[in-house]
């Protein structure tokens, strides 16, 4: 296990450089510069904005910057915003929390829809049901999330009035962050009220995140469950007289399980890409906004600071759940 | 499960048809501003959320675009036109937060403060947050400003290198926002100057209680305003980037005022009725520049038969729907000194070719024509506009080759002259006609990379804008911008396009709010009904 544990701990060095030098050079082959970008229509004369690119460090060679970078990166400063001059790590930490609480009422959605659904379509191969989870699952795939969003605030917030239309939390409530969960602040403030108020702004958007996943998940259960079910072992087991339930709960589920935590654990990237726009639509204070802002704005240091501490977070999580397989699963870590 | 999404509900709905506490006004904004510092913002989201923090010398009137007093109660100026001398207000209180409490009111140091940094490249602030002062540096201070002295703890004198009839207006806008002064040394001497600029203390209508980014900002109404206090007891901006999410809100009542809503919308909104759309041209322009330094249209001629070729208003109707004026002159008509005896080029086709053949073109000519990349205030969509326009020439003869570059660069080049024909725009700074005859039009502007993407240096034009400048008589100044804007529609250096008008969607129960010409949205002097 702890072979198995340094194997993929060492791959996690060459992704992060990797991740570095993609964020570093992709930026900055987007024509134009954030002082550019600022001045508008208004322009700025050459010798003002050879002073600003000094000033910021954007004059000196690419391999330099990018040494400078690095230099700094591995002391922990992601540098400040050329915009906002918050230090990037400050305001990560300030619209991370909203995204992770988005994000987990996402997946928890997907997951508690996503696999038991799966689950049945397999046990009912064929039948209504199963044609009913597949199509609707693949229709969910293909939603765009924007129009899917708007679609949802028009029919529950707008016509039937029974959700809030965006936001994360009533404007009446005062909560100051502590975690940054709002639903956990605001318990933690003792003010049920302002709970129900958080809860209720997440319902919406956490379904237009976990649409996709939820579609994902549901046809990866169903598929990995159907191989799983053909097995000799499952027929053995039925043979033996085990209760169906216990055969599919007990037998099958486990050794289905190993395809369907894959796809959860890449379903993070899925979910910080969905993030950008359920964020946008859903006026939801996040990093997927944080970032789309920084592209179009030219905010180099918020772009390269942001994409790695995204990109930590994705590698984390599939570590995680490589890790997780050899829990689940004892050929992997055992294997050479 | 079921139990717990119906609890959830149901406790939703509650939450939804909850009523905002009295004499709270809800502001749906469009994004989050950069940062508390006006002497370096350059977005109109920005101003929005300083414009209730902080207070200038001389202000916009409310809705409007005369000078009034603020911080200063009255000024002197010299007859040369050089000397400005203002008396500033007594009694003029500072907010206060966890940070900083303060111990005087407002006075001379603090003008001195707003002044020297932006100014003086020495000065401990001028790099705080970022050195670049752009509206500073563009309304020509530093070349403009002979010195700034205080005289006593009540009296500043500015002196000019030479006249600038706009002068006050210039120091009426965001960026000639006063910082305290007290503040700022406190913050230094704490070795966190930039907080000054994160968690502001101003002395205005309205002091910050929280911002949260891309979230929330909160302000209270300052109960010591030197004005008397604002009627509205606390003030939200609800940030909401998207235009339908912002309507969705306002439609729920979750807020109360929205900006710039999707035309697509625009329907619905007047068919509803507990909303109002207020609605006024704005002090903008979008246009077509020919460029008057390269051939083809160095020569008048080509330029006011192009003019005539286009179909403005099927540009208007089109893209534009309900949301723009076709231009006549570069001025909006909501400016003082508009012009309204110009008639524009009527759309003829027969003439423009006509006019071409005397030009030395029978057979047409072919040109680029230039669309941004991007989606202004002033142009919705340039590239469907050029499109428009290459047909409409095409039925003259000219083949218009429609180019486009990244918005950056865009501008870059234009402004380096490297276009035959371009689209370009414009939103005026201080009201004032100068900031668009000359700024756009002027020789000054035409040099390298200037603003006058026309190139258009035509001297009788350029005597009266600069005279202009230097003349204090308003009656005599106005005077002079409508001759100008004779010649301008003479020589056509543009086709003027269209001016933006600006829609603001408010719930009925908001009263007094009132459109600013520069788009600012200001909360003082609102109230809000039943």
């Amino acid at each position: 296990m702890l072979r198995f544990i340094f194997t993929r701990l060492s791959l996690v060095i060459p992704t992060f450089i990797g991740i570095t030098l993609l964020a570093f050079f992709l930026v900055r082959l987007v024509p134009g510069d954030p002082i550019e970008t600022m001045a508008g229509e208004r322009g700025i004369d050459a010798a003002r904005h050879a002073q600003l690119l000094t000033e910021y460090g954007l004059d000196r060679p690419l391999l330099v910057q990018y040494g400078k970078y690095i230099e700094r990166v591995v002391q922990g400063d992601l540098g400040k915003s050329i915009v906002t001059r918050e230090s990037v790590l400050t305001e990560f930490g300030q619209l991370f929390p909203a995204t992770i609480e988005l994000a987990l009422c996402a997946i928890l959605i997907a997951l508690i829809v996503g696999l038991p659904a799966g689950i049945i379509a397999a046990v009912k191969r064929n039948s209504i049901f199963d044609h009913g989870v597949m199509g609707i699952s693949l229709t969910g795939y293909s939603m765009p999330i924007f129009w899917w969003g708007l679609l949802l605030i028009l029919l529950f917030s707008v016509q039937l009035g029974i959700t809030p239309v965006s936001g994360r939390i009533s404007v009446q409530y005062f909560i100051e962050p502590v975690t940054g969960f709002l639903t956990i602040d605001s318990l933690l403030a003792g003010d049920i009220d302002a709970f129900w108020s958080a809860l209720s702004h997440l319902v919406l958007p956490a379904i237009v995140l976990g649409t996709v996943p939820l579609a994902v998940i549901a046809r990866m259960t169903r598929s990995a469950m159907l191989e799983v079910l053909g097995e000799d072992y499952i027929r053995t087991a039925r043979a033996k007289g085990m209760a169906p339930i216990r055969v599919v709960a007990l037998h099958a589920l486990r050794n289905a399980l190993i395809p369907v935590v894959t796809v959860i654990g890449l379903q993070v990237g899925t979910l910080f890409t969905g993030a950008i726009l359920t964020e946008t639509i859903f006026s939801w204070p996040g990093v997927g906004k944080w970032l789309i802002e920084a592209i179009s704005r030219r905010d180099y240091p918020v772009l390269q600071g942001g994409t790695l501490l995204l990109g930590m977070v994705v590698m984390s999580v599939n570590l995680f759940v490589d890790l997780l397989y050899g829990l689940i699963n004892p050929r992997i870590r055992h294997a050479k | 499960m079921k139990k717990l999404l119906l609890a959830t509900l149901s406790a939703s709905a509650l939450m939804a048809a909850q009523p905002l506490a009295a004499k709270t006004l809800v502001y749906c904004s469009e994004g989050s501003p950069e940062n508390f510092a006006p002497s370096v913002n350059t977005t109109g989201t920005s101003f929005d959320a300083n414009t209730q923090i902080y207070d200038t010398i001389v202000q916009f009137e409310r809705g409007g675009t005369k000078v009034q007093p603020a911080l200063a109660e009255k000024w002197d100026i010299s007859p040369d036109g050089l000397t400005y001398t203002f008396h500033l207000r007594k009694g003029v209180k500072w907010h206060s937060n966890k940070n900083f409490k303060p111990t005087r009111d407002f006075n001379a140091d603090d003008v001195m403060f707003m002044i020297e940094r932006q100014w003086k490249e020495d000065h401990p602030f001028f790099k705080v947050t970022s050195s670049n002062h752009s509206y500073f540096n563009d309304m020509g201070m530093p070349k403009l400003l002979k010195s700034v002295e205080k005289v006593d703890d009540y009296t500043v004198k500015f002196t000019l290198n030479q006249p600038e009839a706009p002068f006050l207006s210039d120091l009426a806008m965001q960026y000639a926002s006063v910082q305290s002064k007290e503040y700022a040394d406190a913050m230094l001497k704490a070795g966190t100057p930039e907080k000054i600029d994160q968690e502001p203390i101003g002395t205005g209508a309205f002091y910050l209680v929280q911002y949260q980014k891309d979230a929330i900002i909160r302000y209270k109404a300052n109960p010591d305003y030197w004005a008397g206090k604002a009627k509205i007891d606390d003030l939200v901006f609800a940030i909401t980037p998207d235009a339908s999410v912002r309507w969705a809100k306002l439609q729920k009542g979750e807020c109360h005022v929205m900006p710039y809503p999707n035309p697509a919308d625009l329907d619905a909104i007047r068919k509803d009725a507990n909303v109002e759309i207020l609605e006024q041209p704005g002090l903008n322009i979008g246009y077509l520049a020919y460029n008057t330094s390269k051939k083809p249209f160095d020569d008048v001629k080509v330029r006011r038969a192009v003019n005539k070729a286009i179909n403005k208003k099927a540009i208007i109707d089109a893209v534009y729907l309900s949301s723009g004026v076709a231009a006549i002159n570069p001025i909006p008509p909501t400016m003082w000194s508009y012009n309204e005896t110009i008639k524009d080029d009527p759309y003829d086709p027969e003439a423009a070719k006509k006019e071409l053949a005397e030009a030395g073109y029978p057979n047409g000519l072919e040109i680029d024509l230039w669309a941004m990349p991007v989606q202004r205030p002033y142009n919705p969509n340039a590239k469907r506009i050029a499109e428009l326009m290459q047909a409409d020439l095409a039925k003259v003869g000219i083949k218009a080759e429609i180019k486009t570059f990244e918005w950056g660069e865009y501008r870059k080049r234009l402004q380096a002259g490297e276009h035959q024909t371009g689209m370009f725009g414009w939103t005026g700074d201080n009201g004032d006609p100068d900031n668009f005859l000359h700024t756009l039009l002027g020789c000054d502007a035409a040099k390298n990379n200037g603003g006058n993407v026309a190139k258009f240096c035509y001297k009788p034009f350029d005597d009266l804008v600069v005279k202009a400048k230097t003349v204090t008589d308003q009656a005599e100044r106005e005077k002079l911008y409508r001759e100008a804007q004779v010649i301008f529609k003479e020589q056509a250096p543009w086709f003027t396009i269209a001016h933006a008008v600006q829609l603001k969607p408010v719930r009925k129960e908001v009263k007094d709010f009132k459109l600013s010409p520069f788009s600012r949205h200001v909360f003082y002097g609102v109230d809000i009904g039943k």
